[in-house]
């Protein structure tokens, strides 16, 4: 009872009208942001951080939870339209996202993705309101052993349940590995894999230089090859009715949306996981429970549906350590909690009692920022439709355009650009060959996660790799991660020996 | 597509065997209070990747997979040149970067993309190559405040520095 009175409070503070017309203002900013392949909301945030000087905290942090929002609605854009992941929440998307797109229902992806964000973001937002100090306090109950089993899960659902090459797949997974573990040696400090001494690799590479050169580059170079120039892009005609069954669709599709939605925030809450991990998971969870797991990565909306839930609510629960424990879920919320420093506000347990205005002040935003996400986003359907409608060979050349400066924007170095080139013509070549990409673009995100968690449990427990089977979380997860990587095998065994039977009779 | 194959997985594997030995630059071993050397993690990973590479030629010997059996051309004559002249002209895009910057590369590109490749016409191609780096300008140098190169046109650029930065 006393929630919601705070609640009721909340909202007369995030509907006054300098605050609602900053949540607009905010989310429709986040979604062109997170629409642009090379940005994403850790951009938004940060560059129009020192904008918010001019307006009080309360407000100021509201403007920024909603280009946060926005930016997440906005990742699935350029997902489904381009094929690019906008940002690395938004590498699972694209697994269905485009082939809808080549199909001709871009508008059902976008409304599905849409309208999952929607109830991902108010899944998150009410458990935030509910069990905002409770959540936080088992999250820290995860450790770097249950991390790092959080990882082997995600790794393991690609080899278990991709459907691909299995020695192929686990190929894709490790170079991708290998790539994030460039640069700089965390744990001694001293430069690693550092290729022919080339200075630029000194930074690491920067996930998005795989991804958009094997999403955009790669991507635009098979489709020119497969199509012979000319790919057969279904025209959409967008009209109320087509929409309302589009709508009507993506409701029935009630499991994955629960899925992304849950699973989503739980991971988000968990520091230094976040919304790429969760999403993934989610998309691979998804699968493994749905009626048709085939038609998975072939244009199943529950693809969109699962990643996009999961990224939205990933990004409240990304919020919950943030404010109760002043320990950021993501960096996009790192950027947020060194701003609240910045407004004079102190982080951590006693913010609900100190600062309660603005706690619920900015939970009551996360309300109105959801609304008017998916509201804009649907609105802005028929404009991103339109690029769609456009002739191949002028489409392309302004992806190739897009995918130079979203290279070049995360580092603003041209070895990056370089090295996305030399990625996407690898990967034209690999897919060719059906090398799954996937678990590569993947592998480079969780890979700066996976490696310190491995390590710092092996340096814990004194090199007994045992520690991950004997926790009371990391065991079953792991166990459950050893199961998916042996699925594949157990298959072809039982195929060989179903082969070997219909030859006996 | 089956000489492809066998022809691809030499090569990783090869890249893999490089991955491993440029690995040990670093510790691959335990190191007293430090757990994992810094080499260990690729090292392992790329002893891996070796392994599936070797999978991989097995599985080609054995015809077990739909490319070890393919008759197909890997590139027909058609795909050999769209990648040349597609994959080429990204090239000389990020090339010309060096020389003349973002906003000096991109009209090019789009003049040869669209009029040369696209065969569109002048009053699409011209309209396009120009809007396009005005903008990228306005978007990433002005609104993100992500200065992208410029190259030598830098000069030309002071003017719009001063009125938008």
């Amino acid at each position: 009872m006393e929630i919601i009175q705070h609640l009721l409070d909340g909202f007369l503070i995030a509907f006054e009208p300098l605050n609602l017309g900053l949540v607009v203002v905010g989310v429709t900013v986040g979604l062109f942001i997170g629409a642009m392949p090379g940005l994403g909301s850790v951009n938004g945030v940060a560059i129009l951080l020192p904008l918010t000087f001019l307006v009080p905290p309360t407000s100021a942090i509201i403007f920024l939870a909603a280009i946060y929002y926005g930016a997440m609605y906005g990742g699935a854009i350029s997902s489904v339209m381009l094929g690019i992941p906008g940002a690395s929440t938004a590498v699972a998307t694209t697994f269905d996202g485009r082939p809808l797109a080549l199909k001709g229902l871009a508008d059902k992806a976008l409304i599905g993705a849409a309208m999952a964000s929607f109830f991902g973001g108010t899944i998150s937002i009410v458990l935030f309101t509910g069990f905002a100090p409770a959540l936080a306090s088992v999250a820290l109950d995860f450790g770097d052993q249950e991390i790092f089993a959080l990882m082997l899960l995600a790794f393991a659902t690609f080899v278990g349940l991709g459907g691909d090459d299995i020695p192929k797949t686990i190929f894709s997974i490790c170079i991708g590995l290998v790539f994030s573990a460039v640069g700089m040696d965390i744990i001694s400090g001293t430069p690693r894999l550092v290729f022919f001494d080339i200075t630029g690799f000194l930074h690491g590479i920067n996930f998005l230089v795989l991804a958009i050169g094997v999403y955009g580059i790669g991507e635009m170079l098979w489709t020119i090859d497969s199509t012979r120039g000319n790919p057969s892009m279904s025209k959409v005609k967008i009209s109320m009715e087509r929409t309302v069954s589009h709508m009507k669709e993506v409701v029935l599709e009630w499991k994955p949306a629960w899925i992304g939605s849950l699973l989503g925030f739980f991971v988000g809450i968990l520091p230094a996981a976040g919304a790429t991990p969760g999403s993934l998971m989610a998309y691979g969870i998804s699968k493994m429970t749905s009626k048709n797991p085939d038609g998975y990565g072939k244009g199943e909306v529950g693809g969109v549906i699962a990643p996009e839930a999961a990224n939205n609510s990933a990004s409240t629960g990304a919020m919950l350590p943030m404010l109760t424990l002043g320990i950021p879920g993501s960096p996009t919320t790192a950027i947020l909690l060194g701003g609240m420093v910045i407004w004079g506000l102190v982080p951590g347990p006693l913010m609900f009692i100190e600062q309660s205005d603005f706690v619920w002040g900015l939970t009551a935003s996360l309300y109105a920022a959801n609304f008017f996400a998916v509201v804009i986003n649907i609105l802005f359907i028929p404009v991103f439709l339109w690029v769609l409608k456009m002739p191949f060979t002028i489409l392309a050349p302004i992806i190739f355009v897009l995918c130079l400066v979203g290279g070049y924007a995360p580092t603003e170095d041209m070895h990056d650009v370089w090295l996305m080139v030399i990625f996407g013509f690898g990967a034209y070549l690999l897919r060719k060959l059906d090398y799954p990409l996937a678990p590569a673009v993947l592998a480079i995100v969780l890979g700066p996660i996976a490696e310190p968690a491995l390590r710092q449990s092996l340096i814990i427990s004194g090199g007994d790799a045992t520690v991950f089977f004997t926790r009371p979380i990391a065991g079953p997860i792991t166990v459950i991660a050893l199961i998916l990587l042996v699925l594949p095998l157990v298959q072809v065994v039982r195929k060989k020996m179903k082969q070997s039977k219909q030859v006996e009779a | 597509m089956r000489r492809a194959e066998l022809v691809t997985a030499v090569v990783l594997a090869a890249f893999s065997i490089y991955l491993m030995w440029k690995s040990t630059e670093l510790n691959i071993g335990w190191v007293e209070y430090e757990g994992p050397g810094g080499g260990a993690w690729p090292f392992w990973l790329a002893a891996v990747m070796l392994v599936c590479n070797i999978w991989t030629i097995v599985n080609w010997v054995r015809k077990a997979t739909p490319q070890s059996r393919s008759v197909e051309q890997f590139m027909d004559a058609h795909a050999i040149r769209m990648f040349v002249l597609v994959g080429g002209s990204v090239v000389a895009l990020v090339a010309m970067v060096h020389f003349i910057g973002v906003y000096g590369a991109v009209p090019v590109f789009l003049l040869f993309y669209l009029r040369v490749l696209g065969r569109h016409t002048w009053r699409l191609t011209v309209p396009v190559a120009v809007s396009a780096p005005v903008v990228i300008f306005f978007f990433f140098d002005v609104a993100m405040r992500i200065v992208l190169p410029k190259g030598y046109l830098e000069p030309l650029f002071y003017p719009l520095y001063d009125i938008f930065l």
